[in-house]
C-alpha cells in the first residue's frame, strides 16, 4: 500500500483540541467532524487539503484527549497518512485501530516542507520527497500491529475470536 | 531483571512471570470505562462485532459526565444511545444525572478501582487511578469496544521514570503544584510512552486527593500511566470505599528506570501553567500582572472535597472581584453534599461565586463557562491548549484551587498570601 500527495506541515505538540475542538464532539459523524478539522490551528486547512494529501507534524503529534474523533476527522478530511517525529500514545493507538496510516520518522518530519510532493510505502517504511529528491526511512510497524492493519482495524481483528 | 510496579501488574494480568520493556502482551481487564463523548463511538464499534453480551456486566462503567446535564439535542441523543446500550447489556455501573459525577472522581469514590487493578478508559485522564496503585491508562473508543467484548487489551510494556519525593510541601503547595512543577521540568512529551512511578517518604505528606490530582496529569507529560506506591493512606482509602479484593505491587529493588528525579517538596512554590501548554510553568512569584475574567474550580483534577475546602478557606469573608465569574463545580454528588453540609456553599455564594452540579463542562469547552475571544481564565483543570475552554483566542492558566480562589478575589493571578 502506498500514499502520495502534497505535504501539509505543522509544528510540535499538535493537540487533539485543535485537531477537532470539543465543541463539535456532540456528533461522531466522520464527514461532520472533518468539516471542522484543524480549524483552531489553521482556518485554511479545509481549503488546502486534497484527497491523498499527507499531514506532517513534529514531536508529540496528537497529544491530549483520547477522542478517537481526532484521527477520524483527519482521515475523513482526505489525509492519506500522518508523518511525525513522535506521536502521543493514545493517538497512535487510535489511528491504528481506525485505519489511519501513520508513520514516525524524525528526518522526514524535519526535512519535508509545506507543499512538498511526498510518497510513502507502508510495507517498507520508505518515504520519498519527490520535490526535494530525498528519501527517508520511517519506523515500520511491529508484526502485531501490521496484523491489525491488514485485518482492517481492531474490530475486524477481534471479530475472529467470536 | 527486576520489574517496576507497572511492569509487575501487567505481567500478572498477562499470566507471565516476567516482562521486559517493549514486549507486547495481552492483559486481563478489571474495569473498562467510557463517557458520553467516547462511549457512543465505542457502542457503534461494539455492534459491528456482532455479539450480544459484554464480557462482564460488573467490570464496565459508563459515565455520562462531559456534556451532561445534556447541553443540546445532539448531546442528549448521544447520552440516550449509551443509556440504552447500558440497559440492554445489563451494565451495572451506569450513572444517570443526579447520581453521576466526573468519572475519575466517581470511580474511586464508588470503590470500583483498587490497588493492583488494570483499567482502561476511553478518556485520557483514566491515568488518575494510579494514585491507588493501579495500572490505568487512556485508550480510544475502538479499544473500549474491544475491551467490553473480550475483557482484554494489548499493551506494550513501558519503560519507567522514577520520581522520589522527599520532604513536606508548604501551606499553599498541593499535589497540583507538584505535578505542574514536574511537567514544567520534563515537558509535555517528557514521559512519552513511559510510566511515571512516584515513591519516597514525601508521599506520606501527600493526601489521596493530592495523589489523584498528580496521577491525573501524568498524561500531560505524555505518560502511559502514573502510579503511586501503596501506603497506609492508600489502604485506608480503599477500606473506606471498596469491598473489592486488592493486591499491592511494589517495584523490585533492582527494577530498571530510564531516569530518576529526586524532588524536595519543601522547596516547591505554587505553580501556574501559562497558555498554551501545561509545560509553560511559572512559580507564583514570577507570574506578573495577569488580569482574568473567569475562575473554574472543579474537574477530574481538582474537584474533590479538599479542593472545595481550600477554596472556601480563601473565599471565606471575601468577595469575588467585580469583573470575575467564579464557578465552583464539586466533582461528584457525594462531594457536592459534603460541601453543602460543611457550609462551604454558604461561603461560595456569599462571596459571589456560582456553584454547579457535577460536570466536566467548561474544562473541555463543552458548556457551563465558555470563554469569549480575548478572555482569560484561571482553572484548576488539566489542559490549556488553544481553544480548550472556548474561543481559539481565549487563554487558560492552570493552577491549584488555592491559587484559583485567590485569583478570583484579586481579579488577577494571585497567591493567597497577597489577598
Amino acid at each position: 500500500m502506498k500514499a502520495q500527495g502534497k505535504a501539509i506541515k505543522y509544528g510540535d505538540n499538535v493537540d487533539t483540541d485543535v485537531i477537532i475542538p470539543a465543541r463539535y464532539l456532540n456528533t461522531s459523524d466522520p464527514a461532520e467532524l472533518a468539516s471542522h478539522c484543524m480549524e483552531d490551528l489553521d482556518k485554511e486547512f479545509l481549503k488546502k487539503v486534497d484527497k491523498g494529501d499527507i499531514m506532517v507534524g513534529g514531536k508529540n503529534f496528537g497529544c491530549g484527549s483520547s477522542r478517537e474523533h481526532a484521527p477520524i476527522a483527519i482521515k475523513a478530511s482526505g489525509i492519506s497518512c500522518v508523518i511525525a517525529e513522535t506521536f502521543a500514545r493514545i493517538f497512535f493507538r487510535n489511528s491504528i485501530n481506525i485505519g489511519l496510516p501513520i508513520i514516525e520518522c524524525l528526518e522526514a518530519s524535519k526535512d519535508i516542507s509545506d507543499g512538498d510532493n511526498v510518497e510513502i510505502d507502508f510495507e517498507t517504511g520508505i518515504i520519498i520527497n519527490k520535490t526535494k529528491g530525498k528519501t527517508y526511512t520511517g519506523v515500520p510497524f511491529p508484526q502485531f500491529m501490521q496484523e491489525i492493519i491488514s485485518a482492517d482495524g481492531l474490530i475486524s481483528y477481534i471479530k475472529k475470536q467470536f | 531483571m527486576g520489574m517496576t510496579m507497572t511492569q509487575k501488574i501487567l505481567a500478572d494480568h498477562a499470566g507471565l512471570d516476567q516482562v521486559v520493556p517493549g514486549q507486547l502482551i495481552k492483559a486481563k481487564l478489571d474495569m473498562v470505562l467510557g463517557n458520553d463523548i467516547t462511549a457512543p463511538v465505542a457502542v457503534k464499534e461494539f455492534r459491528k462485532i456482532g455479539i450480544n453480551n459484554v464480557f462482564d456486566i460488573n467490570k464496565i462503567a459508563i459515565v455520562p459526565d462531559h456534556f451532561t446535564p445534556n447541553k443540546d439535542i445532539k448531546s442528549a441523543e448521544q447520552a440516550k444511545l449509551i443509556k440504552e446500550f447500558a440497559r440492554e447489556m445489563g451494565i451495572v455501573n451506569y450513572f444517570e444525572v443526579g447520581r453521576v459525577g466526573v468519572e475519575h472522581a466517581l470511580l474511586p469514590e464508588k470503590g470500583l478501582v483498587v490497588p493492583g487493578d488494570v483499567v482502561i478508559g476511553a478518556d485520557s485522564h483514566t491515568c488518575t487511578y494510579g494514585a491507588l496503585g493501579a495500572f490505568s491508562t487512556g485508550i480510544g473508543s475502538t479499544d473500549m469496544a474491544a475491551g467490553m467484548a473480550t475483557g482484554e487489551a494489548w499493551f506494550k510494556i513501558p519503560e519507567a521514570i522514577k520520581f522520589v519525593l522527599r520532604g513536606k510541601p508548604g501551606k499553599w503547595v498541593s499535589g497540583k503544584d507538584v505535578i505542574l512543577h514536574i511537567i514544567g521540568l520534563i515537558g509535555v512529551d517528557g514521559a512519552l510512552y513511559k510510566s511515571m512511578e512516584f515513591v519516597g517518604d514525601g508521599l506520606h505528606n501527600l493526601s489521596m486527593d493530592d495523589r489523584f490530582s498528580m496521577a491525573n496529569m501524568a498524561i500531560e507529560a505524555g505518560a502511559k500511566n502514573g502510579i503511586f506506591e501503596v501506603d497506609d493512606k492508600t489502604l485506608e482509602y480503599v477500606r473506606e470505599h471498596s469491598t473489592k479484593e486488592y493486591k499491592v505491587y511494589k517495584a523490585d529493588s533492582d527494577a530498571v528506570y530510564v531516569k530518576t528525579y529526586e524532588i524536595d517538596l519543601s522547596e516547591l512554590k505554587p505553580t501556574v501553567a501559562f497558555p498554551h501548554l501545561p509545560e509553560n510553568t511559572r512559580t507564583i512569584d514570577k507570574v506578573g500582572n495577569v488580569k482574568i475574567d473567569q475562575v473554574i474550580i472543579g474537574s477530574c483534577t481538582n474537584g474533590r472535597i479538599e479542593d472545595m475546602r481550600v477554596a472556601a478557606e480563601i473565599l471565606k469573608g471575601r468577595k469575588v472581584h467585580e469583573d470575575v465569574r467564579c464557578i465552583v463545580i464539586p466533582a461528584t454528588q457525594k462531594i457536592w453534599k459534603q460541601s453543602m453540609e460543611e457550609g462551604l456553599f454558604d461561603i461560595f455564594v456569599d462571596a459571589g461565586a456560582a456553584v454547579s452540579t457535577p460536570t466536566c463542562g467548561p474544562c473541555l469547552g463543552g458548556h457551563m463557562g465558555i470563554l469569549a475571544k480575548g478572555e482569560r481564565a484561571v482553572a484548576t483543570t488539566n489542559r490549556n491548549f488553544v481553544g480548550r475552554m472556548g474561543d481559539p483566542e481565549s487563554e487558560v492558566y492552570l493552577a491549584s484551587p488555592a491559587i484559583a480562589a485567590a485569583s478570583a478575589v484579586a481579579g488577577r493571578i494571585a497567591s493567597p498570601e497577597e489577598i
